[in-house]
């Protein structure tokens, strides 16, 4: 069977990616540039039987997708720069409680107000970091409309799967952009559950790891009571502050994330024979370094290119594989130079590196990244 | 027979946080037996909390409790409500919780009318964090950050209800622990959603630095200056002068958010 053929817009297949994953709740506000998915599924939520609510502002959105999640409901809302600031401590809460929700945020440019019009990549670190604590992050960074629509599906499968937050880091560039995309017929697509548990309810431990180090979930009101908080907790979920219980859990949340790169990683390594050189980047601007790369090619200069889909955890591995090969790695992005940070501690001085930056609220051109590989070549 | 409060307390949670002499005991005892009396079922009821005192109390209750994040009880009840309407859905919180840093969760919970029941446990102060002044600390009263006497003024939590909007609107006290129950139960049963002011006390943050008197004075200041609005219209003016009027203040029909929803997915040819 073949899917079907749309002309969407990123934000579009975004909120049809997540309709295909089992999303079966939204709570959002409005902030440009991520409306759209807001405006798609308050049109096609009720149309399925979900649910789609406008809260009163950016923190209830995040609070609410967390309460239905707990219900059982698979839960995404979607924001920009400010707004995704205010999500924060609600995203600790679903780190910390470990519940499953998708948190899309089309970057902007900051800070503050900053360009509520222009693209950005400059949440690569809030997305990283942004609430306060040690905890466990996952983010995801597609490039084109097509990818939107499966790197949704890929947030919420993961999300299901361990129990925990996933990020889809899109832009104002690819969010707003139109393209032919396939959405491909139910099934073809792998959809993954959160695990649930199979013991009776008086049996019951809501972080109970003795099967693995992730605990079951059962859906309130499904016969399963048990408490949730957001202060530390033992495997029954009830508050506690002994210091032999609080270290594991907060390594444990880690641990889902470490011990489960396989599931969570994605990039693309295009390698050129004898290329010196290679460029690191993602989202919108890897549009615009695989052009530079043409380009430089016709040149007659060879770059490899490392395009990753996965932003958190970051794919060191793959960036070690650049550095063992080439002299000098090239990281465009729209930021003052946050991911090539990443790229340094990864590669710890096996290559030189150095950005392609711009804040400007304009996109990286290809020019401007093939001036710097004439520059360095 | 003496109410049976062990089927709805979780063995092994109790001795609960609160201070030697807090209401906050007496107002989840009316809670309990609001539940018992309106008879929901354990398995489809969730109880919702911020932070603060008060919503430590879901911890000791044997429901789906939910305790969440500061201000946050409201918002994540309505996505609870919301993704399974079955679900009888109850949000515990101080008054600092409900309305100051969830202020305008609480409004907005008003305005959309979801079936949903709060409970504001309203003691005048953040007693947890230590006795700062609240939403609800009266002018000129003393707090740890008002030694020289509140400057603000103080929200009347079923006047901010009313005029955003809430269908259920009731005040009772910590004295007035039966009534309390009656409203608690009322304000279940009601399908909208329901505020019930319930004015408590804590001695150890608020009563001691106000010289308010002891823990049982404190309780014993409800009785002998509230006034039922249904005796106050009877009475001369001068005995309900400074009095707090306690009572149903609002019980309103009217469309409520999920059904209101529930059409929508039926007008667009969902299932639910």
């Amino acid at each position: 069977m073949s899917g079907k053929d749309v002309f969407y817009q990123g934000n579009e297949a975004c909120a049809e990616g997540a309709l295909y994953a089992g999303c079966r709740f939204f709570a959002g506000y409005p902030i440009t540039p991520s409306t759209e998915v807001a405006e798609f599924l308050a049109r096609r939520l009720p149309t399925v039987g979900g649910a789609f609510i406008q809260m009163e502002d950016e923190i209830a959105a995040m609070a609410a997708i967390i309460g239905a999640s707990l219900v059982g409901k698979k839960s995404l809302t979607s924001t920009s720069g400010p707004g995704f600031s205010l999500k924060m401590e609600n995203l600790g809460f679903a780190c910390l409680t470990e519940v499953p929700c998708v948190i899309v945020n089309v970057m902007r440019g900051g800070p503050s107000t900053g360009l509520p019009t222009g693209p950005s990549q400059s949440d690569v670190m809030q997305a990283r970091w942004g609430t306060h604590g040690d905890h466990p992050a996952i983010a995801l960074a597609p490039d084109s409309v097509q990818e939107i629509f499966t790197e949704t599906v890929r947030a919420f499968n993961i999300s299901e799967r361990l129990r925990t937050p996933v990020i889809l880091l899109t832009d104002e560039i690819i969010g707003h952009m139109r393209e032919r995309i396939t959405i491909p017929p139910e099934g073809e697509l792998e959809i993954w559950e959160r695990p649930r548990p199979t013991v009776p309810p008086d049996q019951y431990k809501p972080y109970d790891i003795s099967e693995g180090i992730i605990p079951p979930m059962a859906d309130f009101g499904s016969g399963y009571r048990y408490h949730v908080t957001g202060l530390n907790h033992d495997e029954t979920g009830f508050p506690t502050n002994n210091p032999s219980l609080v270290q594991p859990e907060e390594e444990r949340l880690m641990a889902k994330v470490t011990e489960n790169l396989d599931l969570i990683q994605k990039y693309e390594y295009f390698e050129k024979p004898k290329a010196r050189i290679g460029i690191v980047s993602f989202g919108s601007s890897a549009r615009s370094s695989r052009a530079a790369i043409r380009m430089a090619e016709e040149e007659g200069i060879k770059v490899d290119f490392l395009r990753l889909i996965t932003l958190w955890p970051f794919p060191t591995d793959a960036a070690v594989q650049m550095a063992d090969k080439v002299d000098m790695i090239i990281v465009p992005e729209m930021n003052l130079g946050q991911m090539i940070e990443e790229v340094q501690r990864s590669i710890a001085g096996k290559a030189e590196t150095v950005g392609v930056n711009r804040v400007d609220g304009d996109p990286i051109t290809p020019t401007q990244i093939l001036d710097r590989i004439r520059e360095v070549a | 027979m003496a109410f049976n409060y062990a089927e709805y307390i979780r063995p092994g949670k109790l001795p609960h946080i609160w201070c030697p002499g807090c209401a906050h005991g007496t107002v989840m005892k009316s809670i309990i037996r609001a539940i018992d009396r309106v008879g929901l079922e354990k398995d489809r009821t969730v109880i919702v909390s911020g932070i603060g005192c008060a919503s430590r109390m879901p911890g000791y209750v044997d429901f789906n409790t939910l305790h969440t994040t500061h201000g946050r009880s409201l918002p994540f009840s309505t996505g609870v409500k919301l993704a399974d309407p079955g679900l009888n859905v109850i949000a515990v919180a101080g008054d600092g919780d409900a309305l100051a840093i969830g202020g305008n969760h609480f409004i907005h919970t008003c305005r959309r009318n979801i079936d949903i029941t709060l409970i504001v446990f309203n003691n005048n102060i953040y007693g947890m964090t230590g006795g700062q002044f609240s939403p609800t600390t009266p002018h000129g009263k003393l707090a740890s950050t008002t030694p020289y006497g509140n400057p603000d003024y103080a929200f009347d939590v079923v006047e901010l209800a009313m005029g955003a909007g809430a269908s259920y609107v009731s005040r009772s006290t910590a004295y007035h622990a039966i009534p309390l129950e009656r409203q608690i139960a009322d304000g279940i049963n009601h399908k909208g959603f329901s505020v019930i002011d319930a004015l408590c006390t804590c001695p150890t943050t608020y009563g001691r630095r106000n010289k308010l008197g002891s823990a049982v004075d404190m309780i014993g200041w409800f009785k002998d200056n509230t006034v039922g609005i249904k005796a106050a219209g009877k009475l001369p003016p001068e005995k309900v002068e400074g009095k707090i009027l306690t009572g149903v203040f609002r019980k309103e029909e009217k469309p409520e958010y999920c059904d209101e929803y529930a059409k929508i997915i039926e007008k667009t040819g969902g299932r639910s």
